[in-house]
């Protein structure tokens, strides 16, 4: 292994990195303001890289006949609780429409721009906005049948829900995109030399969009009403709803945020590999790795983690490929055991 | 209280009506895998059962369907349901290897012969009283390897790279390779592994690339096999491709693209099967296979992996006769005749080659049973010598 080995590794770890660093934050947001140990987000991953792929061979991508179904249920469960409750039904006369736009019309709508764009050749920007904005609704969608009646509910429960979330979504997935795989055409196909290392063009795409997405995400929540909202539940429930956030909302903004995170990183990892409808699980267990050692509350030591993951992986290809796994997820094992050691034993029913 | 009694004895009427016809019918339990990693191999051998004959001399056949997941335990689950609740005559399945061993002990046990449609020789091999009971239809390793070490040995190759999944295929590739390697002075200089899912093998390809081998061997098979050719074109091998019969499905050649030009990899006939010279003994049977399926399911959509449980159900067609007279379809001694006639088959011609089969020979294919096949233009090309 001499210099250009290791930096043609280093490169390829970091580009990984970048996208388990992106699942991380998003497992560490959703289980910060919704205490979900979001199993299912390696699933909007294979979501994302699906519609982008079946889009770009001119075929109909079936999610958008899943968000049209989940847009359905939702309606159906939004209407049965605003007449089970007395007091939701006298705002019944305006919130009801407002819920027919959100989980009929609009997923109808995407329906059919598919139908009739599903035909046509997109420029590459369009179809990725199609595809996001066909997954991203999904996940809002998906803490309201799931989640949001289980809001109160322990960790352990959220866990199992979410484990049958994610069942459910793989089979959809194998329903929806067929059992084989799918890749997409790269973004750019430029490959910048500097000394014997080539840097492809794509590797710096993924970088530059977690970098960006990871600032946003800063931003937003130091600046924004609405992210300091969304941490102040993740900091206390019970607080946040005695001023007045509404952990609902909270909830559903975390999801759309993961939604949008677990899309995109699959936008960006379509053109390098082939994805599955079954392959978001293992890309998702990586990012929950680096939520890990995070300890599912820091943001950055959760990027950071995630990134190690990313290099450890690449660079134990190279010496044991037939150990890579193993090497990658034993990582949790020390670092679980650190962090039992050094943290303060905090009771769940102290909120 | 007097309709209730009547509507609980019209059932049981029913029943006896029917009880008649029941024994006159041939049931045949399949468990296949159609959803979880093996579903690109599952769903082509479930849509080929739906094709299969239902009536063979004179009885009708019924064919019930169970999707085990690639799954051991559902597989051993379904067995155990198929030969005590339905009481089937037959097993097929299952798609995948793992499956199939854990399903030999439900077929010995019950008596019931199975036909397999999985890979590994070790479903019948060695041969004991277990193995009695099953057979298999997909070609040995064993035939791919050979073909594969001699097309080497012929084109000059000294030194070979070999990277495949790191799971029973990939170590059972290896194993077969580095024993045929050793007789034909061809040396194996890495072995590397990976996984289905993974996003980038740049560590595994440098290493092999690192020893400069004359050729690389790809043992994965469906689409994630594309991954390490691609990879090694990127980081420009310039040496010869070979990848197994695992990837011989048109998926393989939409996600490889460009980077697949020129591979070789050796494939039952079925795949190219209108190449085939006219002489060639498969052919007839093998086109037949892609007609029937093709009119069901679409053009170009035929996979070599159906092809496998077409020739369960011819082998069940060539069988069943002689069964008969064995006895009746439902009973012990109709499975013991159908077993000892699948064991006696004598050039049975099916989709992937002629099966000749022998008490210790459960799977019967010889050199007729795979072809060497280059990817030209995106598309499956007969190489030279069909041997």
């Amino acid at each position: 292994m001499d210099l250009s080995i290791a930096a043609i590794l280093a490169q390829d770890g970091i580009t990984s990195g970048a996208i388990y660093a992106l699942l991380a934050l998003a497992l560490v947001l959703v289980f910060s303001v919704t205490r979900v140990i979001f199993i299912p987000q390696g699933e909007f991953v294979a979501y994302g890289a699906l519609t982008v792929a079946a889009l770009q061979s001119n075929r109909f991508p079936h999610s958008a006949t899943l968000l049209v179904a989940l847009g359905v249920v939702c309606f159906i469960y939004e209407v049965a609780a605003t007449l089970r409750s007395a007091e939701l039904r006298h705002g019944a006369a305006r919130s009801l429409p407002l819920a027919a736009l959100k989980f009929l019309l609009f997923p109808a709508a995407l329906y059919f721009a598919t139908r009739a764009a599903a035909g046509m050749a997109l420029p590459l920007v369009a179809q990725v906005a199609l595809a996001l904005a066909i997954v991203i609704p999904m996940g809002p969608m998906i803490y309201r049948l799931a989640f949001q009646p289980l809001a109160e509910a322990s960790i352990l429960v959220l866990l199992i829900v979410s484990v049958g979330t994610h069942f459910a979504m793989i089979g959809l997935g194998l329903v929806m995109f067929g059992a084989e795989g799918s890749r997409t055409t790269p973004f750019s196909d430029a490959r910048i030399d500097i000394g014997s290392l080539a840097i492809s063009g794509q590797s710096l795409v993924i970088v530059a969009a977690s970098i960006i997405l990871i600032v946003s995400l800063y931003l937003y929540f130091e600046r924004t009403l609405s992210g300091k909202a969304l941490r102040a539940t993740a900091v206390n429930r019970l607080g946040a709803r005695l001023v007045g956030i509404g952990t609902t909302q909270a909830g559903r903004l975390a999801f759309t945020l993961a939604a949008a995170m677990g899309a995109l990183c699959g936008v960006l990892i379509a053109p390098l590999t082939t994805v599955y409808y079954d392959s978001g699980f293992l890309i998702g267990l990586k990012g929950f790795v680096g939520a890990i050692i995070g300890g599912l509350a820091s943001y950055p030591i959760a990027a950071a983690g995630a990134v190690l993951v990313g290099l450890l992986e690449s660079y134990s290809s190279f010496w044991a490929s037939a150990l890579k796994e193993v090497i990658v997820f034993t990582l949790i094992i020390p670092v679980l055991l650190w962090r039992s050691l050094t943290s303060k034993h905090v009771e769940e029913e102290e909120e | 209280m007097k309709i209730r009694f009547a509507a609980a004895l019209l059932p049981a009427l029913i029943a006896f009506a029917y009880a008649g016809n029941a024994a006159a019918q041939i049931k045949v339990g399949v468990s296949v895998s159609a959803t979880g990693p093996a579903a690109s191999l599952g769903i082509p051998e479930k849509n080929t059962i739906a094709l299969l004959p239902r009536t063979i001399a004179g009885k009708t056949v019924e064919y019930i369907v169970l999707d085990d997941a690639t799954d051991p335990t559902t597989a051993v689950k379904n067995a155990r349901k198929l030969v005590s609740e339905d009481k089937v005559d037959l097993l097929i399945g299952s798609t995948v290897t793992p499956n199939s061993l854990a399903m030999t002990d439900v077929a010995a046990e019950s008596e019931t012969p199975m036909i397999s449609m999985a890979a590994s020789a070790s479903i019948i091999e060695p041969q004991d009283a277990k193995r009695r009971w099953v057979f298999k239809t997909p070609q040995n390793d064993s035939h791919m390897t050979t073909a594969i070490i001699s097309h080497m040995a012929d084109a000059g190759v000294k030194t070979v790279g070999f990277i495949g999944f790191n799971d029973a295929y990939g170590e059972g590739w290896y194993r077969e390779i580095s024993k045929l390697a050793d007789t034909r002075k061809i040396k194996l200089v890495a072995n590397e592994r990976f996984a289905r899912p993974d996003t980038s093998v740049t560590g595994q390809v440098l290493k092999i690339m690192s020893a400069n081998p004359d050729a690389v061997l790809i043992a994965g098979s469906g689409t994630p096999a594309a991954l390490p050719q691609k990879t090694l074109k990127e980081r420009g091998y310039k040496g010869k491709i070979y990848q197994t019969h695992g990837v011989a499905n048109n998926d393989f050649l939409r996600v490889c693209g460009k980077d697949c030009e020129g591979t070789w990899l050796p494939s039952g006939p079925i795949l190219v099967a209108e190449q085939l010279p006219d002489s060639n003994p498969v052919k007839k049977s093998a086109l037949a296979y892609k007609t029937a399926y093709e009119k069901a399911y679409g053009a170009g959509t035929v996979s070599t992996f159906g092809g496998h449980a077409w020739d369960a159900g011819v082998l069940l067609a060539n069988a069943a006769p002689a069964a008969l007279k064995a006895g009746q379809p439902g009973t012990v001694e109709f499975r013991r005749g159908l077993r000892d006639a699948i064991e006696h088959s004598k050039d049975v011609a099916g989709a992937h080659g002629i099966f000749n089969m022998s008490p210790t020979d459960h799977l019967g294919l010889d050199q007729r049973s795979r072809v060497m096949v280059q990817i030209v233009n995106g598309k499956w090309k007969l190489g030279g010598d069909a041997r």
